[in-house]
């Protein structure tokens, strides 16, 4: 199944389609120097307006996930795992993604990832594999 | 923190619900129909009393079958003349209508305030099986405030976050599927003397065990199970209350506080709002977690159960494997007698007022072949992930 895709926004747009170039681009805000997810015009932690996305390492480890048994739609190819990731950059940094390239029951919580971008249109959909 | 808590001002008068079909004949609104006047009758009120109406999430998606009836059709359906009325899905969680009918009545907007909650995913998912899709949530690309960051990833289902929140439950604190599995058998249990319960049929620990995992460590008997039905209860200014068929079931205090982002993955992942809205709820009384004897807490997704455990007191935070471990503790005759109807697991999945419907028997004495220990404070409370709201009953 094709997978479902965000609609870009002024806002949204340099995490989707940072993976053009390779990167992957989270909000930061200058002020405080607080990273934040999801993207914003204005930082949760102090307000300010002064937020921007800006290249993170890429690298993380597994908060969290989930083995999805579940056939929902006739062309998932189950199983898949889905994680939250924490990013190095940030305690508490983090988004839903899909932990791909090793067998599903060897992904656990505190797994080192790295990023890599998948292609679907106009999105680089940031996808992790075990680093 | 204030200086008058004005919840107390309030107490539940009535309350009714229609039949629990998967699916039902009826539709919709008949089913709404038949739990909102039996409120009303149990009440001892008529049609003409109520001068409120309040629902959550209310009619936000074109009627579908999640909230098929909001509070503008059930005003012209009744013939209602109310002075306040409002739904909406943005608020604390499935008990929001509560907790927005008691602060009408407490800020003098209204004597008497209907509450009701309808749902018609069983009768819905008999020619659409993916018509709670997370996918189906919006058209096109998804431009959805919270699901947008979800189903580009295949995040189809909710049971995705949920089990997420179990698998971190599982590493940190060391709670196991067999305990995890003890809020599925209870609440079998339960069901079984519930007439109205979808599921009846006895569930072992092995038929637990062995039903089909659906998103790791979550099995198909973690989820709940869809149903049409409606539950309605009624809300009166704690004066007017005195004069009702039943003693009146006094709002002792209520939770709804967030304070963390509203999110399913920026949250706490082991407390949701479910510890936020606690901490709000027993500051707001001099009661005690151990003065409560009945809990009916949201099961929406076992897991969510055993946070709504922690977060409400009732056993410490990290603790709650342990807690309902051999289910001694949660059955009738325990300690603390949880989801007496059957839950949502297996009572089925009437979405938030089935617990306040269940708490409410308890205290009434009127729960038949599952009445527990006569007692007078019950907990209920409903969400998980950022939806969050608790409500502490006493019959005085």
């Amino acid at each position: 199944m094709p997978r479902k895709l965000p609609a870009l926004t002024g806002d949204n747009s340099a995490f989707w389609q940072g993976g053009e170039n390779n990167e992957l681009l989270i909000h930061r805000c200058s002020a405080c120097t607080r990273y934040f997810h999801p993207p914003s015009p204005v930082c949760p932690a102090c307000n300010s307006f002064e937020v921007g996305p800006q290249a993170v390492s890429g690298k993380g480890q597994v908060a969290s996930f989930t083995i999805n048994h579940q056939p929902w739609t006739p062309e998932l190819q189950e199983p898949f795992v889905i994680a939250i990731v924490e990013l190095a950059e940030q305690t508490d940094l983090r988004f839903v993604s899909n932990i791909e390239g090793i067998p599903v029951t060897d992904v656990h919580i505190g797994m080192p990832v790295r990023v890599h971008f998948q292609q679907e249109d106009d999105v680089w959909l940031p996808l992790f594999v075990k680093d | 923190m204030f200086d008058r808590l004005y919840e107390k001002d309030v107490a539940i008068t009535g309350i009714g619900q229609s039949e629990v079909g998967r699916p039902s004949q009826l539709s919709a609104m008949r089913l709404t129909a038949d739990a909102c006047l039996e409120a009303i009758a149990d009440a001892g009120l008529t049609r003409d009393d109520i001068d409120g109406v309040a629902c959550w999430p209310g009619d936000n998606n074109n009627g579908d079958s999640f909230s098929p009836v909001g509070p503008n059709a059930l005003k012209n359906a009744l013939g209602l003349n109310v002075n306040w009325f409002g739904g909406g899905y943005e608020g604390p969680g499935p008990l929001a209508g509560i907790i927005n009918g008691v602060m009408a009545i407490a800020s003098g907007m209204c004597r008497n305030v209907l509450v009701f909650r309808t749902i018609t995913e069983s009768s819905t998912r008999q020619h659409n099986k993916q018509a709670s899709a997370l996918t189906n949530k919006t058209q096109g690309r998804d431009s959805s405030f919270a699901w947008q960051w979800y189903t580009p990833f295949n995040v189809l289902s909710a049971v995705n976050l949920m089990a997420m929140y179990a698998q971190r439950h599982f590493h940190d604190y060391g709670t196991t599927s067999e305990q995890l599995a003890q809020i599925a058998l209870t609440c079998r249990r339960n069901a079984q003397l519930n007439p109205k319960a979808v599921y009846r049929t006895p569930m072992s620990m092995d038929d637990y065990m062995q039903s089909r995992m659906i998103s790791t460590p979550l099995r198909m008997f973690d989820c709940d199970v869809h149903c049409d039905a409606s539950t309605a209860i009624v809300l009166s200014r704690r004066d007017v209350a005195k004069d009702g068929r039943n003693p009146p079931i006094r709002i002792e205090a209520m939770g709804a506080a967030l304070n963390q982002p509203w999110s399913w993955d920026q949250i706490s992942l082991t407390q949701g709002a479910a510890f936020d809205v606690g901490r709000m709820m027993w500051a707001r009384t001099d009661l005690k977690p151990k003065d409560v004897g009945s809990a009916q807490l949201y099961d929406g997704f076992s897991i969510l159960t055993m946070i709504w455990l922690e977060a409400l007191g009732l056993c410490p935070t990290g603790e709650s494997g342990r807690f309902v471990e051999g289910g001694q503790r949660i059955a009738l005759d325990g300690e603390l007698p949880l989801n007496t109807n059957g839950g949502q697991l297996s009572g089925g999945r009437t979405h938030g007022l089935g617990y306040v419907h269940e708490a409410c028997l308890q205290l009434w004495g009127r729960a038949d072949k599952r009445q527990v220990a006569d007692h007078n404070v019950a907990v209920t409370a409903a969400g998980g992930g950022p939806l969050g709201g608790s409500l502490l009953l006493v019959r005085d």
